[in-house]
């Protein structure tokens, strides 16, 4: 008979083995010695833990309960699997370009990183998946009982508590030490896996062998055993169409939902190929856990007495027969079961809850600031921890308060249900971008509540949550809201009931509320990317490290920093590590300074895309490009504005050139000016000084010689009053206390006027002029515009220079603005001076005529004040003035 | 999709790759209708039908998709698969 005490011996040495394939596996792996590490075979085997206690020893029960039926929960996965290019290869596709941690992580990131979303997943699968937890210890204690009744050498049987409790404490130290070693969610746990995958062939060994001794150590052989399953209560295959269709189905989308299943399948996966082994050598292996279900549940069915629980037959078949040695096998299998599921559904579980509800809470509780990044690292370790004990703890109450008396398989499919719930946001977001976070929300919530309602308050029994006169009666009386029978579909099995409204409650919500939302921009980048995700990603290359990814880091950075800073900071990181020459190991030290030393210069998302682009073989996450679309937008808005300052600097710049240009010029005419003013008074004063001498001392002069001499002082003094009256009349123009006369008269009279008080049509000046479109009626103050006429007349009289000097003048009407030009045909004025004749003083060119410079300053004075305007008309082969002036009455002055 | 038509004709391998990729998808369909099929074995009141039966039915459809998978998924190449379910891009003949 076994013992209890060996039975305890053989586990802690198991358990021993499995710590120290996990210490040797990390090793190995941190080693770099991780080939094997990475076979397909490892990835398939990880995959079993599928198989849990339920399957162990629930399948058993299962087959003696209702026959067949518990194939189901194998052929959904089956399904999958050989379905692998639908989905899991898109699935995985995307784990690994998104980086993605865990199925809330999944959905979240499909849904524009919707934290709410994770935190709801999150949640949810907390709530399916602790029962789960629970089954498993419960499986635990239920078969260390199971020996403990057998064994006839003590008669204490342990107390079921406190064995739950101890594996509950001693997975929870094996998942902390081999399941947070490092912080990167997204690197392989090696030593865990390693030990799954061990696990696996013990209880696939296990069953096989307990199998192989029911079917030919204890019937006959094939045939006798076929002969007994047709003799036992499930020889009839009476399963019920919707129940073997439905459970199929839910068992199929539990696998692609279920937290652990995420984690070994998407997370862990080294290796996009691995799929291929998988899609085959994963159905064969469940195919050959479940060979020998019905078997060893005929056979125990047939030997064992019906008080006997057919959950343990797997155990108590091989004790009957006094086989101790398989029956501590088949503990063992069962063992690795519920470990190897524990494990990973803490390890999913942790990463969901430390990064979707206390990394974010505590990050708002700290201030926000994620800066200082060696106190972030800690901190998430600290959570994960934490996360990862109160998952396990969770399943412990949960087993000490349900009591653990529901049969297995049924709190197995209850989970199942519960998680399914995501399979709409999943699966849909994968291939239609249409489906947006809302939705994603709407559904979840619609399939939550039915699940809740309809499957797992029930599933406590009546009357412990939901009262009987509910489960009656519906929700207020109402007969439709039946819990299981809701909307009046009675008559259906509870499991399929729930499943059923649940599932199409939360698709309807899903795509009727994603039809009608309208999402965010990242959200529709997000569903471009998932949709998409094999046009987006090149290859499926994984995260080796190396040399040649130094040397593109250092190409990279030579660009950036140049190339005397970058081969300095990369030849000293490589003395820091102990290297020579100019290649560091990329350490994740070196690559966060690298990051810090390049974000200095192309702003931090910059550098972390580029870094983690040749790092990470993973592309660029939406965030990360949105970042750096924000910087190069501020980047470009900045140059943006200092190109405009510098362009307004530029113009204020040339205006001060050009006025300073101007002063210049203006200060060397004034001084040719004062120089002309003080000539033209001397030569009159000298005149009439000598003059009037003369007049004075001369004692017998003839009176024609004093007339002739008084009238050239007469004159002289007529030339000095014209001189001042100018500069008056300038002073009072340009004081503005001019009173303008304003008088009706015709522009073809004015002109006559001026022509005639300038001297006529001479040989010294032909003036052209067309008569019949000067008839044009002037109300304005006539003498004054008649004075800019004869200036300018005067102007080309004295400065033109050609053998035959002509002056035409041409008058037009411009809607409602007369024109008129003075054009002569001499050489014109040259083009430095044309910004300043119209200045006081200015002169231009030789002083060979008289005049002070003041009569184009008078014209432009006059004419601002009529209203009109006198410029410079360049390229008209000579000297020509342009006099406009609005024909309305519509004067400046008045 | 793209407006762009690939060639009508493709070489033999790459035709053939083609329809290995159709039948990986195909297979879970297969595999889903053979599942059921029991479904349609009623039996009679009589003799009904035996689990037994079912059992080994069962058992040599479950192996013999493992089968097909694993010949299926041996012989897509890995280079080949970066295409979309949609439409597979162009080759040269």
């Amino acid at each position: 008979m076994a013992t209890l005490n060996l039975l305890v011996v053989v586990c802690i040495l198991y358990v021993a083995l499995l710590f120290a394939v996990a210490f040797a596996a990390d090793r190995a792996a941190r080693a770099g010695r991780i080939t094997w590490l990475r076979s397909p075979i490892v990835y398939t085997l990880s995959l079993s833990i599928y198989c849990t206690a339920w399957t162990f020893y629930g399948a058993v029960g299962f087959a003696a309960r209702s026959g067949l039926e518990y194939l189901t929960i194998y052929l959904g996965p089956t399904l999958v699997m050989i379905g692998w290019w639908w989905t899991l290869r898109k699935m995985v596709r995307i784990g690994r370009s998104q980086r993605i941690t865990s199925i809330a992580d999944m959905i979240s990131s499909r849904y524009g990183k919707s934290n709410l979303l994770a935190v709801f997943v999150t949640l949810l699968a907390v709530i399916g998946t602790t029962p789960y937890i629970a089954l498993q210890l419960q499986s635990v204690t239920l078969s260390v009982a199971t020996f403990a009744r057998n064994d006839l050498t003590t008669t204490v049987v342990p107390d079921r508590d406190s064995t739950a409790l101890l594996v509950a404490v001693g997975l929870t130290l094996f998942t902390i030490l081999f399941g947070t070693r490092n912080l990167d969610a997204n690197e392989r746990h090696h030593g865990v896996v390693m030990a799954i995958a061990l696990e696996a062939v013990v209880k696939l060994f296990a069953l096989l062998a307990v199998g192989a001794f029911v079917v030919w150590g204890m019937s006959d052989g094939i045939s006798a055993t076929l002969a007994r399953i047709d003799a036992s209560e499930i020889a009839d295959w009476q399963v019920p169409g919707s129940r073997w269709v439905g459970l199929t189905m839910l068992a199929a989308a539990a696998f692609l939902c279920l937290p652990r299943m995420f984690q070994v399948m998407v997370v862990e996966n080294e290796d996009e190929r691995h799929l291929r082994t998988a899609s085959w050598a994963f159905p064969a292996y469940v195919m050959l856990m479940s060979l020998f279900v019905v078997p060893i549940a005929a056979v125990g069915l047939d030997l064992l007495p019906s008080a006997a629980n057919p959950d343990m037959f797997v155990l108590t078949l091989p004790l009957l027969a006094g086989q101790d040695g398989l029956a501590i096998l088949s503990f063992l299998g069962g063992f690795s079961s519920a470990t190897s599921m524990v494990i990973v559904a803490a390890i999913a579980l942790s990463t969901m809850v430390s990064n979707h509800i206390v990394m974010p809470i505590w990050l708002y509780a700290t201030g926000g600031s994620a800066m200082v990044s060696g106190d972030v690292r800690s901190v998430a370790l600290r959570a994960r921890r934490l996360s990862i004990a109160g998952v396990v703890v969770l399943g412990y109450l949960y087993f000490r308060v349900s009591g653990g008396g529901t049969a297995l398989a049924a709190i197995g499919l209850v989970s199942f249900a519960g998680v399914a719930q995501f399979l709409p946001a999943l699966m849909v977001g994968l291939f239609w971008r249409g489906a947006t976070r809302a939705g994603a929300l709407a559904g979840l919530l619609a399939g939550f509540v039915v699940w809740l309602y309809c499957l797992f308050l029930p599933s406590f029994g009546p009357s412990v949550v939901l009262p009987q006169t509910v489960l009656d009666h519906g929700l207020f009386g109402l007969s439709w809201l039946r819990p299981q029978a809701l909307f009046g579909a009675a008559g259906l099995d509870g499991v399929v009931h729930a499943v059923m409204w649940s599932m199409l409650l939360n698709t309807t919500a899903f795509i009727i509320v994603s039809l009608l939302s309208f999402p965010r921009p990242i959200e529709r980048l997000q569903g471009a990317q998932f949709v998409n995700v094999f046009q987006h990603s090149g290859t499926r290359g994984s995260w080796t490290g190396g040399l040649a990814q130094s040397e593109d880091l250092l190409i990279m950075s030579q660009r950036i920093i140049g190339a005397r800073d970058a081969q300095a900071f990369f030849s000293a990181a490589a003395r820091r590590q102990g290297i020579g020459g100019y290649l560091p190991e990329p350490s994740p030290d070196f690559l966060q300074g690298l990051e810090r030393e390049l974000s200095g210069s192309v702003g931090a998302a910059t550098a972390h895309a580029m870094v983690s682009q040749i790092m990470g073989g993973a592309t660029v996450s939406v965030e990360d490009l949105m970042a750096v679309a924000d910087e190069t937008a501020q980047i470009m808005e900045y140059s943006n504005r200092l190109e405009a300052k510098s362009e307004e600097q530029a113009r204020t710049a040339r205006q001060l050139r050009e006025a300073n240009q101007k002063l210049t010029q203006l200060s060397v005419q004034k001084d040719a000016f004062l120089s002309q003013v003080s000539h033209e008074l001397r030569t009159p004063m000298t005149s009439i000084r000598a003059f009037s001498e003369i007049l004075r001392d001369t004692e017998e002069l003839s009176a024609s010689d004093q007339a002739k001499y008084a009238s050239i002082i007469h004159d002289e003094t007529v030339r000095l009053t014209r001189l001042l009256d100018d500069l008056l009349m300038l002073s009072v123009l340009e004081s503005g206390q001019v009173t303008l006369n304003n008088q009706h008269g015709s522009l073809s009279a004015m002109l006559d006027r001026a022509v005639a008080a300038t001297g006529g049509t001479t040989e010294a000046l032909r003036i052209h002029r067309d008569r019949s479109a000067e008839d044009i009626q002037l109300h304005t103050d006539l003498d004054r515009l008649a004075q800019v006429f004869i200036n300018l007349i005067t102007n080309a009289r004295k400065y033109c220079d050609a053998q035959e000097p002509a002056l035409s003048i041409s008058v037009k009407n411009d809607n409602g603005t007369l024109i008129v030009d003075f054009i002569d045909n001499g050489s014109g004025i040259a083009m430095d001076h044309q910004d300043v004749i119209f200045e006081k003083f200015s002169r231009v060119g030789d002083l060979k005529a008289s005049g002070a410079g003041l009569g184009l300053a008078i014209c432009r004075e006059i004419m601002a004040r009529l209203g009109g305007t006198i410029t410079y008309l360049p390229g008209q082969g000579g000297a020509a003035f342009r006099v406009t002036l609005p024909l309305e009455a519509r004067l400046a002055a008045q | 999709m793209s407006g762009e038509a690939g060639p009508v004709f493709l070489q033999r391998r790459t035709y053939r790759r083609r329809r290995l990729k159709d039948a990986a998808r195909l297979l879970p369909f297969l595999g889903a209708i053979l599942f059921s099929v029991p479904l349609l074995w009623q039996g009679t009141p009589e003799a009904p039908t035996r689990t037994s039966s079912v059992m080994l039915y069962l058992f040599v459809v479950w192996a013999g998709l493992a089968g097909l998978s694993a010949v299926i998924s041996r012989h897509l190449d890995d280079d080949q698969d970066d295409d979309t379910h949609q439409g597979d891009p162009p080759e040269r003949p």
